[in-house]
């Protein structure tokens, strides 16, 4: 085969790949910071790393799906966990950007921190282009935290009756083992076997680790789980005091909380260490 | 062997981006062959035509599975004589309950404004009521709890985005809308895995849900050619072609067929 024959044909196949993956991933604007995306790059960086769970087509059954629990996100469905915004909305870009970094804990997404924070950016977009709501909606504003009240004895024992009111027992269990009534039935938006966060384990939240993701957490609820919204049942007084009640269910919190927590409210540890 | 693996990278590359087309623009494609299928009908609500009938079950109606609530002790107390799956629900001659019957082509690429009036679900005895609802695409729906319990609505739609809400008992309704057609959504309450709820949503008003006398009516129909369909969660879908004047009522009668297995109350 000539040399010219064999151009020809690389070419034309480059053009037809290029036409037919057009509507794989529609192109999808990522600002974080001062940063914007190169989707090109955000690609290369898709295939490199993250095609081999999530899958070429973004639908989460790449080759390694079936050995995972739990399984790989489905990015055609746009459907996310954390987020800074309320249930039924699309994440920020910075929503993303941030879960690619931090990683998922207890899940076999690790943290992408070794990956530049433009390359983050960059697969954002990749991300994003899995799912034609990206192209159609916008998501909302996300739920304002304000700024979080010193903890105190009186707060907790509202946080308390808070967890008894709210019916956080069904799921997490009275003392917050993830034994409640309702544990052994729940199931994800897939229908697969899901369990409840267990507080006593003092392990990290799936979307972050400070009071401040926890908050963000039960407000927005976990998209794609069992875990609902609590935006329009509480008040953010409220939503702290339930913070802080929680931290208590944590057996040994001061381990994993982060360095600035402790050296900003010690008698927030003290109290716990009190106990 | 350069030459064969890029045709392998090709082939692929189209088998993979075909069913990307399947699976998303299914649904443009339908919409568009309904409006070739109906090109010069003006929409003429001068004179509505309506369409009224019966849908029933032709064989062995299936009795209901046993539920039980014993996970919540405030469920259960509301049920004394227990309860049973409503997937099924067909009365004297197996006229059906809970059947959605809808105008599923011939509107063409009309718009219709939704209603003004708010739709209600309500959560009472852990059960959905109604068990299926229909709606206007950007319609008011209002949830609204009245048990001793809390609940979480959480819709589980595919063309709509999936959210999941917390009601404890005494809470104000909760609001929301669905702003594309989807038939049906199932609903789902994580804390309560017996609860489901089905909510249809069309982008046209021409829908009606039977009652225990498995009876439907769609009102206000303009004349014209259409396909109706009527929709069981369980038993799938069966439909119609109908042709219809201006100021006509013509009756149309569905039937079912039994399925080998109607399995368990699990989703989809």
């Amino acid at each position: 085969m000539s040399l010219l024959k064999t151009t020809v044909i690389e070419m034309l196949g480059a053009i037809l790949l290029t036409v037919l993956s057009g509507p794989l991933a529609l192109a999808q604007e990522v600002r974080v910071g001062d940063l914007t995306e190169n989707a090109k790059q955000g690609k290369e960086v898709y295939r490199r790393y993250c095609v081999g769970c999530h899958g070429q087509l973004g639908n989460g059954q790449g080759e390694n799906a079936p050995h995972l629990d739990p399984k790989p996100r489905d990015f055609t469905a746009a459907v996310f966990k954390c987020r800074s915004t309320p249930t039924g909305s699309l994440p920020l870009d910075t929503d993303l950007f941030e879960t690619i970094g931090r990683g998922i804990h207890a899940s076999a997404m690790p943290s992408w921190y070794p990956l530049t924070r433009q390359e983050r950016v960059n697969v954002v977009a990749s991300v994003k282009g899995f799912s034609p709501r990206f192209h159609e909606e916008k998501p909302a504003d996300p739920v304002p935290i304000p700024p979080e009240p010193p903890t105190a004895s009186a707060g907790i024992a509202r946080g308390k009756q808070l967890y008894k009111k709210l019916e956080c027992w069904k799921c997490h269990g009275q003392e917050g083992r993830g034994d409640g009534p309702s544990a052994s039935t729940l199931t994800d938006s897939k229908d697969r076997p899901i369990v409840p966060y267990d507080f006593t384990t003092g392990e990290r939240f799936k979307c972050g680790q400070s009071n401040q993701d926890l908050y963000r957490i039960f407000m927005t609820g976990l998209d794609g789980t069992p875990m609902p919204s609590y935006l329009e049942d509480v008040t953010p007084d409220q939503a702290w005091d339930l913070v802080h009640f929680l931290r208590t269910l944590q057996v040994s919190p001061e381990k994993h909380m982060s360095l600035r927590d402790l050296v900003r409210r010690p008698s927030h540890v003290e109290e716990k260490l009190n106990r | 062997m350069k030459l064969k693996h890029l045709l392998i990278v090709c082939v692929a590359q189209v088998v993979l981006t075909w069913g990307h087309y399947d699976k998303h623009m299914g649904a443009t494609l339908a919409a568009a062959s309904a409006t070739s299928a109906n090109p010069a009908a003006a929409f003429d609500t001068s004179a509505p035509a309506i369409v009224t009938g019966v849908v029933r079950l032709d064989g062995p109606v299936p009795a209901g599975k046993s539920i039980s609530m014993t996970k919540d002790p405030a469920c259960m107390k509301m049920h004394p004589s227990g309860v049973t799956t409503e997937d099924v629900i067909a009365g004297s001659n197996g006229a059906l309950t809970n059947v959605i019957v809808y105008v599923s082509e011939g509107l063409g690429d009309r718009t219709f404004d939704p209603s003004g009036n708010a739709v209600v679900i309500e959560q009472k005895g852990c059960r959905y009521r109604p068990h299926v609802l229909a709606m206007q695409a950007k319609q008011k729906l209002q949830i609204v709890n009245s048990d001793p319990t809390s609940h979480n609505i959480h819709p589980l739609p595919t063309n709509n985005q999936e959210w999941n809400k917390s009601q404890p008992p005494g809470q104000p309704p909760i609001e929301a809308t669905f702003a594309r057609e989807e038939i049906a959504i199932p609903v789902k309450c994580n804390e309560h895995p017996w609860m489901r709820a089905y909510i249809a949503v069309f982008k046209h008003p021409f829908f009606s849900v039977t009652g225990t006398d498995g009876r439907f009516e769609l009102k206000n129909l303009p004349s014209g050619t259409y396909v109706v369909t009527a929709w069981q969660e369980k038993l799938g879908s069966v439909e119609q072609k109908l042709t219809i004047g201006a100021k006509e009522t013509k009756t149309l009668d569905f039937v079912f067929k039994p399925r080998r297995s109607y399995g368990t109350a699990s989703l989809q």
